[in-house]
């Protein structure tokens, strides 16, 4: 671990020096809210911004991602062969990335990588990524981030975190590939002593700025049955329109659905995400539906996020604190809410 | 408007004990600024939970369809049309209703004050009659309700509800607009490919989350096409044919039935105005057959209308 600094008028130096060697990710702000986008001769980057409106999860885990194709053409030696699609996986490096997402890409892993099962395109988009995360000096309302095992200055996820000290960014190197990638950007300059007493002093004034918390201490201790059971469902899930929007736009939520789309002869076999809100997400084959209501499909939500995840793999709630389906609710539905009323049953 | 709380608070509790109705749907306080729930209320206990302020701006009517019991809703002037479609649509009747109206002034929209603010955060948001007051860090803006409004609310020209078995204040006074659809009109005058250019512009962010479509009361269907899957009529994944067909479809299944609401705009997450597309149709409604939806509750809307006396010899 070493803690360099940048002079923030030789960011863009840095990120030029990156760009020679990999694709790089910038927060931009496009319409009235930011997202990642790629680092052009345009798209300068803006660091000032509190967080994306979607999660960068989309970088690793697109919308919709192409995973194997086919032909019908009869003609073709490899009619109807199943053939996993070509892709590249070109070294990127995202800048700016929060530390509750960076943290959501480790529990996302926790799923698409383990010792049972590798989802092979997750792999190597994630193998593929150098995070250099953005430390938050001034952490929203709607950030739990510390109460669910993480924190605005938390390093998990991350191979560079930034402290933004006014004039230069601490930039801390976590781990070799971090290290590399300084070097690689010309950054050289060690950090004096003053500067790295003050980026500590940062990150404890920005946990202690956090004004939102939530209990999940005895989520585990919980029977599965009676939280299922619970009476608060109904009143939870009365406003919810299934819309979707809070599972869109989690950095932790990781399902999909697997669609052939064919064009002419052309067939396309396409990962989408999907969503536990929707209907069709349980609508069997047969036609029956396990959850036809939407209080089982809000309950689902919360259930997975709060208890089964918890139980199944014994690493805390499925949520990094980042508060994004607490703002973007259209009807103001709050996990933080939902938080107490399981954890407190 | 925040007054109006108060009396809603009252006629709820009077309804819920003469036993006129079982449950009331209303709102409550959000638990951010700028917020606020939809909630049902089914005894006296949880009366006080009822408010009211600017930021009501989802359309209550969409929570009413199948319901079987006597019903207290609250209702803008907007909300009531959409209730007066739902019993026009037989969603549901007129007598299992007790509608609590609002006379309306206009929701404010929490994406202007948010896009004013430029990233910082509001903290604490208040409102006096004709003013909005915006806490953050360091900041306190007092800002002029009629500059943040809703972009419909801006052109609506029923404010008041248009059915209603109470009332929680004085009618407002409608408003006397030269054009509510001078933005249509723009659109209209563009070429075919600039309109294209302009609607694919629109729609580029969408994630096919669906949100508009949820937070619209007319859309009740109870499979909706882009869920049909057996067989499948539009694809799942984010081409953008795909994404085309469902705004459009959308778009023309609200024909003659679209009350400008907002609520749709209000929902979707990549801060799309859809109501580009339903507001197009509107016009041509009053274009065409002189018809603006959930005026009253004899009149079915003009696309599921058959006259054998239609003047159009096609259809005769
Ligand atoms: S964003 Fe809110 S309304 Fe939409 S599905 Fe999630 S909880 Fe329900
Ligand atoms: S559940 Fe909500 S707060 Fe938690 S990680 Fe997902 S979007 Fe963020
Ligand atoms: S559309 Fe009209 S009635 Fe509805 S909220 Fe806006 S001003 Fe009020
Ligand atoms: S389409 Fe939009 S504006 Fe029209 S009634 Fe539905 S939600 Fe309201
Ligand atoms: S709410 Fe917005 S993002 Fe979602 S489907 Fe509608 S337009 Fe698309």
């Amino acid at each position: 671990m070493s803690d360099k600094i940048i002079k923030k008028e030789e960011l863009q130096d840095f990120l030029k020096a990156l760009k020679k060697a990999h694709e790089v990710f910038v927060p931009a702000k496009e319409k009235d809210f930011y997202r990642f986008n790629p680092l052009t001769d345009e798209n300068k980057g803006d660091l000032n911004f509190t967080n994306t409106r979607l999660s960068p999860k989309s970088l690793l885990f697109p919308q919709s991602e192409r995973i194997f194709e086919y032909t019908l053409d009869e003609e073709s030696s490899d009619a109807h062969i199943v053939k996993e699609s070509s892709k590249d996986y070109p070294s990127t490096v995202i800048i700016g990335i929060r530390p509750c997402d960076a943290k959501a890409m480790r529990l996302v892993d926790v799923n698409f990588n383990n010792p049972e099962f590798k989802d092979p395109w997750w792999v190597k988009h994630l193998e593929s990524m150098t995070f250099i995360g953005l430390g938050c000096n001034e952490p929203c309302s709607t950030c739990f981030c510390t109460s669910v095992g993480c924190g605005p200055f938390n390093e998990e996820g991350l191979d560079v975190l930034l402290f933004d000290l006014g004039e230069n960014f601490l930039a801390r190197a976590l781990t070799p590939k971090g290290e590399e990638l300084l070097k690689q950007g010309g950054v050289d300059k060690d950090a004096n002593s003053g500067l790295k007493k003050k980026a500590d002093e940062l990150k404890i004034e920005a946990e202690n700025k956090i004004s939102s918390h939530v209990p999940t201490d005895k989520l585990k201790e919980k029977k599965v049955d009676d939280l299922f059971n619970a009476p608060f469902w109904d009143d939870i899930a009365f406003a919810c329109i299934n819309c979707g929007t809070c599972t869109f736009l989690c950095p932790t939520c990781w399902c999909f659905d697997v669609q052939d789309e064919i064009t002419k002869k052309q067939g396309d076999r396409i990962r989408n995400w999907d969503s536990c809100m929707f209907p069709l997400f349980t609508l069997h084959a047969s036609g029956h539906n396990p959850r036809p209501e939407k209080v089982q499909r809000v309950r689902q939500r919360f259930m997975h996020k709060l208890k089964y995840y918890v139980d199944k793999y014994n690493n805390g709630v499925a949520c990094v604190g980042c508060g994004r389906c607490v703002k973007s609710c259209p009807v103001n539905i709050d996990i933080r809410e939902v938080f107490s009323l399981m954890n407190d049953l | 408007m925040i007054e109006y709380g108060e009396k809603i608070r009252e006629i709820a509790k009077k309804i819920l004990e003469e036993k006129k109705v079982g449950l009331i749907i209303g709102f409550k306080k959000g638990t951010i600024p700028m917020m606020t729930e939809p909630v049902l209320i089914k005894d006296g206990q949880n009366l006080d939970q009822l408010y009211w302020d600017s930021f009501c701006n989802m359309n209550l009517a969409n929570y009413l369809p199948k319901r079987e019991e006597k019903i207290g809703i609250i209702a803008k002037g907007c909300d009531s049309r959409n209730i007066a479609v739902h019993i026009v649509e037989n969603q549901i009747k007129r007598e299992q209703l007790y509608i609590i109206g609002v006379p309306c002034k206009g929701m404010v929209d929490r994406r202007k004050i948010n896009y004013f603010l430029a990233d910082k955060e509001a903290r604490e948001v208040t409102e006096s009659d004709e003013d909005i007051i915006v806490k953050g860090e360091g900041f306190e803006h007092t800002l002029k309700k009629g500059d943040y409004l809703q972009d419909n609310c801006t052109k609506c020209m029923h404010r008041n509800p248009v059915i209603y078995d109470d009332i929680v204040g004085d009618l407002v006074e409608e408003r006397e607009e030269p054009d509510p659809y001078d933005d249509v009109k723009d659109i209209e005058e563009m070429g075919s490919e600039e309109k294209w250019g302009f609607f694919s512009n629109l729609i580029k962010d969408c994630t096919r989350c669906y949100a508009c479509r949820n937070a619209c009361p007319l859309c009740y269907c109870p499979t909706c096409f882009v869920d049909e899957s057996d067989p499948q009529w539009v694809g799942k994944s984010i081409d953008s044919t795909d994404t085309v067909t469902f705004h459009i479809l959308r778009a023309y299944h609200c024909a003659g039935r679209c009350t400008d609401c907002g609520a749709c705009q209000q929902a979707c997450p990549m801060d799309i105005n859809v109501r580009l597309l339903t507001r197009k149709l509107n016009k041509d409604a009053l274009d065409l057959y002189n018809h603006e939806a959930g005026l009253s509750i004899e009149e079915r809307p003009p696309l599921d209308t058959y006259k054998p006396d239609d003047y159009d010899e096609f259809i005769r």
